[in-house]
């Protein structure tokens, strides 16, 4: 192994440095814990390859200079946790509305309102989905380890290039502080996906065409194809409309775009699911105790698994089917009253029994808990 | 023809060259209302520039003003409420050589984003807000904004209001603007050389337009018609030069109009590019 290339990161670090992998030469955001660092090392590093850093007066601002310059053709990003997210969300509606790719990390904390910032949680994950308001789609991703940050935060640039729309990285707490050796990927070892940029003439771009992926596309500010850009429901050509047959043209987009492709988003990690009698289903940092815990249970005799989403949103509907169709029991561990599991329960569809296995106290979840949980299934 | 014909007809040919070239027409403001006369002061000064449409970048937040951007043949960004500064600020610091101006309104600058319009002027960062300050919320249909005087009439002061107001030109000064001025919407030829000397200014410029909104602040406060509001607008403002021989009892009620402030500080993006210089990788 090419010792040269290993890091001792901490998680927030990691994001930034594979969003740098990513393309990323834009970074807007504002100090809020435990997502801090996250700008801290954009402000260092971002100079360093040509890129920009800017410290807004708040979240709002912060997404809003986002989405500035990335339609200004730049591969832009925020970071923040729970309160910052709730404040950026109007305008990440509005990235959702104008096809405006960008990347949000929401290293989360306990809530509601200012809650726990220092101690862990995943009580965002419905609101990476359903937070802002109107209907949409969202693609939401959910490392679960420091080296899992860089390469996710790779994955959500691509994807919100790929499909022109905001994507979040779900991290937590423990994720984004702790530090462990980070092997650095050297250039080409990870594909990179840019933005498709129109090849018509500017007279006849059509900014926002139906093309058969249903993905326009997207020229930055400057480059001849002077278009509109609005929040407000538009036509092809970006104007303003209340026409009925122009409304569900544009909302159709917005979902099928993303739905219709949705095997390119999904990702899950399956281990010891063959013959798995009970499964454990987690994501972000729970994931870490949940495989302990089954490989304990599997010593022990019994026939447990376990999944781990890496996509979150859109939600694995068919995965999720396939390998746990045949459980008798699952589990769904999460650090929130339950929100992951009601998908689960929706998915399943009462063929398969399903235990929600919670914590919100700040703590995280241990093997030992799931353990318990197991013995209770059992 | 007269003169004054032709003239008309040259403006008119200009305005048409740098409206969309599709559809969208008629526009949303009721007849009479200021921002069209700000729309055609703000493309003959761009002309006059010689500025070409690519460079140029129109962004605005939400309300009457605001849609502004959309009829014209720019890179135009049509954001969310109060927020067109911030998103202003993303694409100027995306692309520095582009001409950045924000079309905005007094509730939308002033009120909800109040907060973006004292940092965007504190920074210094190179773009031009046309400010159109109208008294009132005309798009939700005449509620008080924080310009709206004590105690003028809105639907939602129905017994007169009991605020202060903003003086924008004071705040954005006060701020750290290093352009600031005012014009109005009867003032034309000199509200376009201000915003000529806005945009031609490097670091953050503020020009303020006085406008009437008479479908809802000139009728709950009986200003009358668009003709007697303009009236009403010439025969208070007052030029920077005569204002400074004026006391302030004289300036009591006048709009004082011309370039309020004028000073050199270093530019945001400028000073950034410096941080980049010294610290690129090679």
């Amino acid at each position: 192994m090419d010792n040269c290339r290993l890091r001792l990161l901490q998680g927030n670090a990691a994001c930034v440095y594979g969003a740098l992998y990513a393309g990323m030469r834009f970074f807007a955001g504002y100090p809020i814990t435990p997502s801090t660092e996250i700008a801290e090392v954009c402000a260092r590093e971002l100079p360093r390859v040509g890129g920009r850093f800017i410290q807004m007066e708040d979240e709002i601002g912060s997404i809003a200079a986002v989405i500035g310059a990335s339609v200004s053709g730049l591969k832009a990003m925020s970071g923040t946790s729970g309160p910052g997210y709730s404040l950026m969300l109007e305008n990440i509606g509005y990235a959702y509305m104008t096809e405006t790719p960008l990347v949000v990390a929401n290293v989360q904390r306990g809530g509601p309102s200012t809650g726990l910032p220092t101690k862990v949680s995943q009580s965002d994950t419905m609101q990476a989905r359903w937070g802002t308001h109107g209907d949409y789609t969202a693609i939401a991703v959910a490392p679960s380890t420091v080296t899992d940050t860089l390469t996710e935060t790779i994955r959500a640039f691509n994807l919100s290039e790929r499909f022109r729309t905001p994507v979040t990285v779900l991290l937590d707490e423990v994720i984004a502080h702790s530090r462990a050796m980070v092997r650095m990927p050297v250039e080409g070892e990870y594909e990179i996906v840019n933005r498709v940029k129109p090849t018509a003439p500017p007279r006849e771009f059509v900014p926002f065409e139906i093309t058969p992926n249903l993905v326009s596309p997207m020229p930055a500010y400057g480059e001849g194809y002077r278009y509109n850009v609005t929040g407000l429901t538009h036509d092809l050509h970006g104007f303003p409309t209340n026409r009925a047959d122009e409304i569900f043209v544009k909302l159709d987009k917005l979902k099928n775009k993303i739905e219709n492709y949705v095997d390119e988003i999904t990702k899950l990690r399956a281990e010891m699911m063959d013959d798995a009698e009970v499964a454990i289903i987690s994501y972000g940092s729970v994931s870490r105790a949940a495989l302990q815990a089954a490989s304990i249970a599997r010593q022990a005799g019994f026939k447990v698994g376990a999944v781990q989403l890496y996509t979150i949103w859109p939600f694995p509907d068919k995965e999720i089917r396939e390998l746990c169709g045949e459980c008798r029991k699952v589990i769904v561990g999460e650090l929130n009253m339950g929100q992951i599991v009601h998908e689960i329960e929706r998915v399943l569809g009462g063929g398969v029994e399903v235990h929600s296995l919670q914590r919100y106290d700040g703590e995280i979840l241990t093997p030992a808990q799931m353990l318990a949980k197991l013995e209770e299934v059992l | 023809m007269t003169t004054v014909d032709k003239k008309v007809q040259q403006n008119s040919s200009v305005v048409l060259d740098y409206l969309r070239p599709v559809k969208k027409f008629p526009n949303v403001w009721c007849p009479g209302c200021g921002n069209g006369v700000v729309m055609g002061a703000f493309i003959r000064a761009i002309d006059k520039m010689g500025l070409s449409k690519d460079e140029v970048a129109l962004v605005s937040g939400i309300g009457c003003t605001s849609r502004l951007p959309v009829y014209l043949d720019f890179n135009s960004l049509h954001t969310t409420h109060g927020r067109a500064l911030p998103f202003a600020t993303g694409v100027k610091f995306a692309r520095p050589d582009m001409k950045v101006v924000i079309i905005t309104g007094d509730g939308d600058a002033l009120a909800i984003g109040g907060n973006h319009f004292i940092h965007a002027c504190r920074r210094n960062i190179d773009v031009t807000a046309i400010l159109i300050n109208n008294y009132i919320y005309g798009m939700t249909g005449g509620q008080g904004s924080p310009t709206t005087p004590g105690g003028a009439f809105s639907t939602t002061t129905p017994y007169g209001n009991v605020e202060k107001h903003f003086d924008p030109c004071a705040l954005a000064a006060a701020a750290g603007a290093t352009f600031v001025a005012r014009a109005t919407v009867y003032h034309v030829p000199q509200l376009e050389k201000m915003i000529t000397q806005a945009i031609e200014h490097r670091g953050f410029s503020l020009v303020e337009v006085i406008s009437n909104c008479h479908t809802y602040y000139g009728r709950l406060n009986r200003q009358g018609d668009p003709v007697a509001m303009l009236q009403s607008i010439k025969d208070n403002a007052v030029p920077v030069a005569r204002a400074k021989k004026m006391t302030d009892e004289e300036l009591a009620g006048k709009l004082v109009i011309g370039n309020l402030h004028t000073v050199d500080k270093t530019e945001f993006c400028d000073e950034y590019q410096k941080v980049v210089e010294a610290h690129k990788v090679k």
